[in-house]
């Protein structure tokens, strides 16, 4: 909450003073904001009328909620942040001297111990102190685990900021065994089973990738050329069905397919790009959005081919290359092959490591594109579209070429998305995708590939985390689903990332172009384009 | 013939809710030149809260006067709506003024995800039902004309003259016009720029509020998804028009309504935003900046 008052009148007030009056605004605004809709619930009776039902002692915890929060962050955090402002130069997620009060060796030794002896003892003292404060004890344990991880960063800071790309790289790689290994061999795991830890692969790994690999596509668009596409999701979903609809109706490979569906996307790109040369700025971002409902709507419409609303089922399984399938009922299933148990998770790791490929195969083509004549072109359009043109770059060319390469990349994730689910349907490519990946892009600052991937790993995967916290019931009530407040947190927090860091994640660009030295700018220094 | 202008009057009252949620685009846009991409979920904010206010009539009191009901949801709708509004300005994209471009976009579309969940977990999920207020139906030559219909019409036209007078005959709507203008320099003559931009978000959530008390009653139905699709079509409105002009929102407005009755009466019903999005594209290749837009003028 960033409200601010005038100066004027804060000179005379002391923090409290004036923290109490903004807390008592704050307080009358939430109430005014909140009276209908959470002090009051529309419901259905027997007769299935509306009827309301009120909920006034709720709506008075929230009012009071928002004034405390408000009295504390003008009270207190307000100054604080003010000192740290003054005394810190702000490197990182943390100002230093947080940081090295909050990292200290002491507390991570105890946070060791603690985390072991949670883990060791966790049946022993679950029996112990019963169901429910163990619930407790098991947020205490993650806690512990996560404060250890971040200590480790810490201490490691300066080794992983020279070779983040490397560790990272070797971190996706290793993700899935390391998964595999450590939750389904041990009997404290939270989650128990080889099942339970395909989840991670699957709801986290595959998922993260694919808006990773969506996200480095459009970046190609938005944060390279600096078009503003709205409708991104469009060559997704050209590229889902482009697989869906051939390879149910004619049993083409995938393999055959993820080309022919990338250069399918590709193609619209082009067809949009040509009509919208003209346009620029918010002109361009409608029509990209109106491009996108209609691909959404035409695969609802016409349904004698995309089958409607209905979608299309039945999508066949990626093969492993051609040499062996993960159908159970083929010959070359790939069990049978290597003469090892059957099991659903060789495809799900299968399809892991295809898309971390595919995501790699992305980021490799953008930093290779970058230097490239018509990589700078594109850099060069974001920054200056007249002296591009005085210079003699063709922008119709460099514009469609953006469009199609972004496309292209989105088509390839299309066609994975479709093999993955084996369906698709338009619920699957609405505008609130396309303003997820966008959104992904901005907050991980346009144009550097590691800030995308972490802000689609905090965002897409905070959002599938909502879904694991299963000990919030043990606190709110056995009524409480977290999985209804995903969107309205992952809403709260888009606003509240970019808030605090407009420029996105990562602040620094490394220029491709230098005169003697290569050397990280400001990201503030690059524009953000007009078309 | 008859046929024809039944469509023209079901075109006119869309397009009269269209253009008024248009206004508060095109209005945002002018001042601030950012995509208040949230307004189209303050327009189901302002249908939900005349919702709940029906139903506070109809639980507090044996009969209201229809009348008297609508001028009531009317008012607290536009009351709590604009606060709605005046918040997210303040909150979420104030405090990005004079960031970059996208910066505010995404605060917006952050807060229009965050606006229609929140409807969401405290009303629920489902379509929410009103018995129809208002079932009077003339029929003048064949064609009938509800009364829905014409309290629509004007109701939009009163607000829309109300909303003339304000912006082009009073002191703030020249304050309004010249921050729309340039922003400092209407700072530098002594203009409070930060008051006058709220009150823009104010007047924008106003009239979308009545928009979407009307869609309430015109429809009888709203759900907490019902946002978006107005959202956009009023904004393809408002870029269609000319974004940034006034006339040009309302005009846009009608015209996306007059597309969508014809193109659902005479070829098919299913492919009506495709016409109304087709529409946008190809109006815009011939004028890139709308049909009464300036053009913008490229300075080096």
């Amino acid at each position: 909450m960033a409200v601010t008052v005038s100066p004027e009148r804060d000179s005379v007030a002391t923090p409290v003073q004036r923290a109490t009056r903004e807390a008592l605004y704050a307080g009358a605004i939430s109430f005014g904001l909140f009276v209908l809709f959470i002090g009051l619930k529309t419901g259905q009776n027997i007769s299935n009328e509306l009827v309301l039902t009120t909920r006034w002692g709720l709506l008075a915890a929230v009012v009071i909620a928002t004034a405390v929060g408000r009295f504390l962050y003008v009270a207190y955090g307000q100054p604080f942040m003010a000192n740290q402002k003054i005394t810190d130069v702000a490197t990182g997620l943390l100002p230093a001297s947080v940081a090295s009060r909050f990292f200290q060796l002491p507390a991570f030794f105890v946070a060791i111990i603690a985390a072991v002896l949670l883990f060791v003892f966790n049946s022993s003292l679950a029996g112990w102190v019963g169901a429910e404060p163990a619930g407790y004890l098991q947020f205490l344990r993650a806690l512990a685990v996560i404060y250890v991880l971040a200590c480790v960063i810490y201490y490691f800071r300066a080794f992983i900021h020279a070779n983040f790309t490397k560790l990272g790289i070797a971190a996706l790689v290793l993700y899935p065994i390391l998964v595999v290994a450590v939750l389904s061999l041990s009997a404290w795991s939270i989650v128990g089973g080889l099942q339970g830890s395909l989840k991670w692969v699957d709801n986290f790994g595959i998922q993260i990738l694919i808006y990773v690999m969506l996200a480095w596509g459009l970046n190609i668009v938005v944060g390279l050329a600096g078009l503003l596409d709205l409708g991104y999701v469009a060559f997704y979903a050209i590229g889902a069905y482009a697989y869906a609809l051939l390879g149910t109706q004619y049993g083409l490979s995938f393999w055959i397919l993820l080309p022919a569906a990338g250069a399918m996307a590709a193609f619209w790109g082009v067809l949009l790009g040509f009509p919208v040369l003209r346009l620029r700025g918010d002109y361009l971002a409608i029509v990209t959005l109106a491009f996108g409902e209609i691909i959404r709507l035409v695969l609802i419409n016409w349904r004698e081919v995309t089958n409607g609303s209905a979608g299309i089922s039945g999508i066949p399984k990626v093969s492993f290359f051609g040499l062996m399938s993960f159908n159970v009922s083929d010959p070359n299933y790939i069990a049978k092959v290597l003469g090892i148990a059957q099991s659903g998770a060789y495809y799900k790791i299968f399809l892991y490591y295809l898309i971390l490929g595919l995501c790699l195969l992305t980021a490799f083509v953008t930093i290779r594109l970058r230097r490239l004549p018509v990589g700078r072109a594109w850099e060069a359009l974001r920054e200056d579209e007249i002296a591009c043109r005085s210079l003699g770059i063709n922008t119709t060319t460099t514009k469609l070429t953006a469009f199609a390469t972004g496309a292209m990349f989105g088509g390839f994730a299309g066609s994975f998305f479709a093999a993955r689910q084996g369906f698709v349907s338009p619920e699957s490519f609405v505008f609130l995708e396309s303003a997820i990946i966008l959104a992904i892009v901005v907050l991980g600052g346009m144009g550097s590939l590691v800030g995308i991937a972490v802000a689609a790993m905090v965002m897409i995967g905070g959002t599938e985390a909502l879904r694991e916290l299963d000990f919030l019931k043990q606190i709110f009530g056995p009524d409480f689903t977290p999985e209804l407040y995903r969107m309205l947190l992952f809403g709260m927090a888009m606003v509240i990332v970019m808030l605090w860091k407009p420029r996105g994640f990562v602040g620094s660009r490394e220029p491709t172009a230098f005169l003697k030295v290569r050397r990280a700018v400001s990201g503030s220094f690059t524009k953000e384009g007009h078309g | 013939m008859q046929y024809f202008v039944q469509q023209l009057i079901n075109g006119l009252t869309l397009g009269s809710i269209y253009g008024l949620i248009a206004i508060g685009y095109t209005m945002v846009y002018g001042i601030i030149g950012m995509i208040n991409f949230a307004h189209g979920d303050i327009f189901m904010v302002g249908a939900f809260t005349a919702l709940i206010v029906f139903l506070i009539l109809g639980a507090l009191f044996y009969s209201v006067p229809v009348v008297v009901a609508l001028l009531v949801m009317m008012i607290v709708a536009m009351l709590l709506t604009s606060l709605y509004n005046w918040t997210i300005e303040k909150v979420a994209y104030r405090p990005l003024r004079g960031s970059f471009r996208l910066a505010p976009l995404i605060t917006a579309i952050g807060m229009s995800i965050a606006l229609s969940n929140f409807v969401q977990v405290t009303q629920g999920p489902r379509n929410k039902p009103i018995p129809p207020m208002v079932s009077q139906v003339y029929n003048i030559n064949g064609i009938s004309v509800s009364l829905k219909q014409i309290i629509i019409v004007v109701v939009t036209a009163l607000l829309l003259a109300l909303f003339w007078y304000l912006v082009n005959r009073t002191s703030l709507g020249r304050a309004q016009r010249a921050c729309e203008q340039d922003r400092k320099m209407a700072a530098l003559l002594g203009i409070d720029v930060d008051r006058t931009i709220s009150i823009t978000f104010i007047m924008g959530a106003a009239l979308a509020a009545v928009a979407g008390t009307l869609f309430l009653m015109y429809y009888g139905v709203i759900a907490f998804s019902d946002g978006f699709t107005p959202g956009v079509k009023a904004f393809t409105a408002a870029v269609l028009g000319g974004i940034g002009s006034l006339p040009g929102a309302v005009l846009g407005g009608l015209m996306i309504g007059f597309i969508e009755s014809m193109w659902s009466a005479y070829f098919s019903i299913d492919y009506k935003d495709v016409a109304a999005f087709s529409i946008l594209a190809i109006v815009l290749i011939f004028l890139p900046s709308g049909i009464l837009g300036r053009p913008e003028v490229e300075k080096v």
